[in-house]
């Protein structure tokens, strides 16, 4: 338990400063979209598609009202639950695309890291040449192709996002291996008798994925955007499977010329606040796992004497 | 200027002077006193070999004394060289007084020297740096004499570090140290990373500085071997303090202070006949110990080594220690001398 | 003929050395060799850019319960046999026997378990643990790889192990992690996670020369304590004479790749005879302030090892080298360029023009032009850098100063590459120890 409270209490004790507040408001805003995702069936007052409640048909693109907070669509959908459900989408696909990436990318990256020659050079070709490739043109291609064979699901959305994002795992794992596997405790582990699996496993592992955290919350930032662009246009998830944000804003779009603001405004704004949320636990994290931009506090030296002079 | 102590009598007067100098630097557990009331004088032309373990504050020092430290740490005291105090200049007038007349030779060469600049560059810009009136062929002749000094052919004037071996590396960072013929240098372990071969040769290079150069010279190292071949005097320094300092053949031959003697003991050389060792590590330079510093670790410490500090005074044969088994008798207190009763040092304790 | 240092092993040997039994390691006419990456240039056109042979050719025998010192500068190659001895470096040539049974032979799988009967510590101790591992983890680790599964049955023996190389009580480190120790602490943990798996052979490289001297003598005090306890078999890798003195039942002196020198130690160290063995002597910082600097010590460094210098490697550091040593191109221009540190900067340019550019002496050859206004200045000139250094061990190597083309041509004997070869009680590889007549 006290284990578990210490590990709570990391943002606050092992931070400083900026990187202290970028990290503890970013986790603030996220875990309020997480806390959304997971008990959207309980604060949603509507279904995501939900038209109507006890036999009565909500209002067409109604304004904001006791009933509805934040108004209703021109499908007749509540704008409110539509965003909550909406935040659980993003979750869901974030995570499982990070999960994805995180499972392909960091194995590839060590064993081409590891092993070096031919499949080094072939596993870095194929990476690149995905990487070369502008993200989100990739991100459209493989959901038009996954779409089509595992229909317009959160799978299917996630598996593209991963492709994004794989060869930057790929890229981070494989250099840092590349360098750890020169340390003298890789050869120490195979003087012990160690084999190529378990020095991978054990002995590199831990010391190469140090920056897929940060990489990952980066990426989920990152992801929310994209699983937005690809909705906006009409690509991905239908809004009769899951409430999706970045289709929401599409169908607003329409709206904002008749005066109504509120089927765009919440979306966006939830968007918007999802992804700097995400954005200032990657940079925090960074700051604080960084070793090269993390600055220690240090205590200031009071020295007893009359004439103590301070470096600059 | 007013010497807190009177050194040894010398006929000429110290290059440089350090009076009481502190350097304490700051970290998340407080500040740690890595050097804390050091004072010494270097006469001109003359080897002030600086010994210790590792994290007894030496490069501290030498790199205080050029006003070379990270942000954050404090220092305090006075430096004396040419009359004036080097700790309190503006940090322009260190700067120009290093490099000019304080150099600095490190243990890494490589690190200090621009991969992508030629040899002839480095000197150029140093030379030029400090003596912006020279014409180039002035600056070349200069050069190339104090590489020819160093036996470093001018054939390889023009070659970029790399193409360089760690010997010639580190002979390349004597002759740019030497080149504005500074009158005094700190070498801050200058043969550590060398073979052993090629160490000699340095240390036979760094020994033949005083008669050729006239410059004096404190010369950082963990080996009593390298002090004993290529230096005039020895300080001691254990937990931020220099505890012993001295001619080298006497202090060497006949070791006041306990640590000397047991880090004379605890090195292997070719007539070593058994294995002695110092138990226990150097103190943590946050919370040093009261008193003095090595009583945790002092085979003959009394029971006054652990309650006051131990008064700096002249060594019978010259030089100065901070020993109470040495005395000031009348200062130490009824009972102090019966033995000190310590803590058994285990291996949890070891450096 | 070079005779194998098994077969010579002296009488004397120190007690406990095993005489007469089979050695527990055998390694015989050993070379390991690893291909140079060359610049990008080459790389991109698949040159060769050559091999460095940092073992060539050495014979080696360990006696069970025996402290053998392999020592030497940095590119002597003792690191690499000491590596190789693990199977951690490939034999390019020659074989390694543990047991009889050659390295070479055996699996992936059954190199990796026989690995646990020779084990080695490492220079830096805090390199050689890994960062991410507790104390218990690291030295578990080492039974885990060979098959114990259990977690309860690990810690009995990680426990033991810890108690063994003195770090008690053992509570405290089980949980630490390696940056939380000291030096001398971590290098205990190397130790206790070498000899946990009960082996019979440890190859210590450079133990304790990344320790602070006052820790120093206690590593070694542990070491030979084990060496007592456990009856291990030590390959002892060091650049510092003075603690393989201690240390050593037997000593290698290697240079560039090969055994220059091997004895017992009290002979090594009594009677030194390999050029090379007594200016090591000589170099070593000694705290006797009596003892006088040493004036002669061998110029330059180690050379590059993927030239070597022709015939004997040591020769152009060599103070006592004959004629047929091995002179070159090479040495030439080193004779030139110190001859040039001598010279005014005037006196330089002059002499410059008159010889032109030395850069064609790099390439190794038994005879080298010199010399581009004639044939007359050219022999003016060597005159003169003769006449500087006449005892310069390097003209007793000119077989002949000949006229060509527009400067001169230096021709040097014919050079000889000495084998290990007998010499009272060791074995040395120089042209001074010729064979000697068996008795």
């Amino acid at each position: 338990m006290r284990k578990f409270l210490k590990i709570l209490a990391k943002p606050f004790t092992e931070t400083a400063g900026l990187a202290r507040w970028m990290l503890v408001i970013g986790l603030a805003i996220t875990a309020v979209f997480v806390i959304l995702a997971i008990f959207a069936p309980l604060l949603a007052p509507y279904g995501f598609a939900q038209a109507s409640a006890d036999g009565v048909k909500f209002p067409k693109a109604g304004a904001p009202s006791g009933d509805h907070w934040f108004g209703t669509d021109r499908l007749f959908f509540d704008v409110l639950s539509r965003v909550i459900w909406g935040a659980r989408t993003a979750i869901e696909v974030v995570i499982l695309s990070i999960v994805i990436c995180v499972a392909v990318g960091v194995p590839l990256g060590l064993v081409s890291g590891y092993y070096g020659g031919w499949v080094d050079r072939i596993l870095v070709l194929i990476m690149d040449a995905m990487f070369a490739f502008p993200s989100f043109l990739l991100a459209i291609v493989f959901s038009f192709l996954l779409t089509g064979l595992l229909g317009g699901t959160v799978l299917a959305v996630a598996l593209s996002l991963s492709a994004i994002y794989v060869p930057q795992y790929f890229r981070v794992v494989r250099n840092t291996t590349v360098s750890a596997k020169e340390a003298a405790y890789v050869e120490a582990a195979r003087a012990i008798g160690a084999s190529d699996f378990v020095i991978m496993r054990r002995y590199l592992f831990g010391n190469v994925v140090q920056s897929v955290p940060v990489l990952g919350t980066l990426n989920a930032a990152d992801a929310i955007l994209t699983l937005a662009g690809l909705g906006f246009l009409g690509l991905g998830i239908q809004s009769t499977d899951a409430a999706e944000w970045g289709h929401d804003l599409n169908r607003a779009l329409a709206d904002a010329g008749s005066g109504i603001w509120w089927t765009g405004l919440y979306p966006g704004l939830a968007i918007v606040l999802l992804v700097t949320g995400l954005t200032l636990v990657g940079e925090g994290l960074n700051e604080t796992i960084n070793p090269t931009l993390r600055r220690r506090r240090l205590l200031p030296v009071v020295m007893s004497g009359p004439a103590a002079r301070e470096e600059r | 200027m007013e010497p807190a102590i009177s050194m040894e009598a010398s006929s000429t007067d110290p290059v440089i002077s350090a009076r009481d100098v502190r350097v304490w630097y700051g970290t998340t557990r407080g500040a740690i006193r890595a050097v804390d009331g050091v004072s010494f004088d270097i006469a001109p032309g003359e080897t002030l070999g600086l010994v210790g373990e590792s994290g007894c504050g030496k490069s501290t020092l030498g790199r205080g004394l050029m006003g070379l430290l990270p942000p954050g740490a404090k220092r305090d005291g006075e430096v004396w060289f040419d009359g004036k105090d080097v700790l309190s200049m503006r940090p322009k007038d260190a700067y120009r007084l290093r490099g000019v007349e304080l150099g600095m030779i490190f243990q890494e060469p490589l690190t200090r020297l621009n991969p992508l600049l030629r040899i002839s560059d480095h000197f150029e810009e140093t030379i030029k740096q400090h003596d912006p009136g020279l014409s180039k062929d002035e600056i070349k002749q200069r050069a190339l004499d104090a590489l020819r000094q160093m036996g470093i052919p001018p054939t390889r004037y023009r070659s970029y570090p790399h193409e360089f071996s760690g010997g010639m590396r580190q002979r390349l960072m004597i002759a740019l140290a030497l080149v504005l013929k500074p009158a005094f240098i700190v070498a801050d372990e200058p043969t550590t990373a060398l073979d052993v071969l090629v160490e000699a040769q340095i240390v036979q290079i760094l020994n033949d500085l005083r008669r050729n150069f006239r410059t004096s010279l404190l010369l950082i190292t963990h080996n009593v071997g390298i002090v004993a071949e290529a230096c005039d005097r020895v300080a001691v320094m254990y937990a931020g303090r220099i505890v012993e300092q001295g001619r080298v053949a006497d202090v060497f031959e006949n070791p006041q202070h306990p640590y000397t003697r047991e880090l004379l003991r605890s090195t292997i050389s070719l007539r070593t006949t058994g294995l002695n060792f110092i138990p226990g590590s150097p103190p943590d330079l946050v919370d040093p110990p009261d008193g003095c510093r090595f009583h945790p670790r002092c085979p003959e410490a009394m029971a006054v080594c652990a309650t006051k500090n131990p008064i700096n005074i002249e060594r019978p044969t010259g030089g100065r220690v901070e020993c109470w088994l040495v005395g000031p008798q009348e200062e130490i207190p009824e009972g102090g001398t019966r033995p000190l009763k310590q803590e058994e040092l285990a291996v949890a304790d070891e450096a | 003929m070079p005779t194998k240092p098994d077969s010579t092993m002296p009488d004397s040997t120190m007690p406990g050395s095993g005489l007469g039994a089979s050695p527990i390691v055998d390694v015989r006419d050993l070379s390991v060799h690893f291909g140079l990456r060359g610049g990008t240039l080459a790389r991109l056109f698949g040159r060769d850019a050559g091999v460095v042979k940092a073992v060539d050719g050495v014979n080696l025998a360990l006696a069970p319960g025996e402290v053998v010192g392999l020592v030497g500068e940095s590119g002597s190659g003792k690191s690499t046999l000491g590596r190789s001895l693990l199977g951690l470096a490939p034999a390019t040539e020659g074989s390694i026997k543990f047991r009889g049974q050659d390295l070479a032979s055996l699996s992936r799988r059954s190199l990796r378990d026989m690995r646990r009967h020779i084990q080695m510590v490492f220079q830096d101790p805090s390199a050689a643990l890994n960062p991410a591992m507790t104390i218990e983890e690291a030295v578990g680790d080492a039974l885990r790889v060979h098959g114990m599964r259990s977690a309860a049955e690990r810690r009995v023996k990680v426990i033991d192990a810890l108690e063994r190389v003195g770090l008690s009580p053992v509570e405290l480190f089980l949980e630490k992690y390696p940056r939380d120790l000291s030096g001398g602490q971590k290098q205990r943990v190397v130790i206790a996670r070498a000899i946990i798996t009960g082996p019979s052979v440890l190859v210590a490289d450079e133990p304790i020369s990344m320790l602070d001297m006052s820790v120093r003598a206690k590593i070694l005090q542990l070491m030979l304590d084990l060496k007592k306890d456990l009856g291990l078999t030590y390959v002892y890798i060091t650049h510092d004479l003075a603690s393989a003195k201690y240390f050593c039942d037997r000593i290698a002196i290697m240079y560039l790749g090969r055994i220059v020198e091997i004895g017992p130690t009290e002979e090594i160290f009594a009677n030194p005879r390999h050029p090379y063995t007594k200016a090591l002597l000589r170099a070593i910082p000694d705290p006797d302030p009596g003892r006088q600097l040493p004036r002669d010590l061998p110029r330059g460094e180690v050379p590059d090892a993927a030239q070597p210098p022709l015939g004997c490697s040591f020769h152009p550091r060599c103070s006592e080298a004959t004629d047929i040593c091995g002179w070159e191109s090479r040495d030439l221009r080193t004779i030139v360029e110190a001859h040039w540190t001598r010279r005014s900067p005037e006196e330089y340019e002059a002499e410059r023009s008159l010889v032109g550019d030395l850069d064609h002496l790099e390439r190794p050859e038994k005879s080298a032009t010199l010399g581009k206004e004639g044939a007359e200045s050219a022999r003016a000139f060597l005159d003169r850098v003769r006449s500087e250094a006449p005892d310069d061990p390097m003209w007793r190597g000119v077989d002949m100063i000949e006229d060509e083309g527009s400067g001169v041509r230096v021709r040097f004997h014919e050079g000889v590459d000495p084998a290990l070869r007998r010499s009272g009680g060791v074995e040395v590889a120089c042209v001074l120890y010729p064979e000697e007549s068996e008795a």
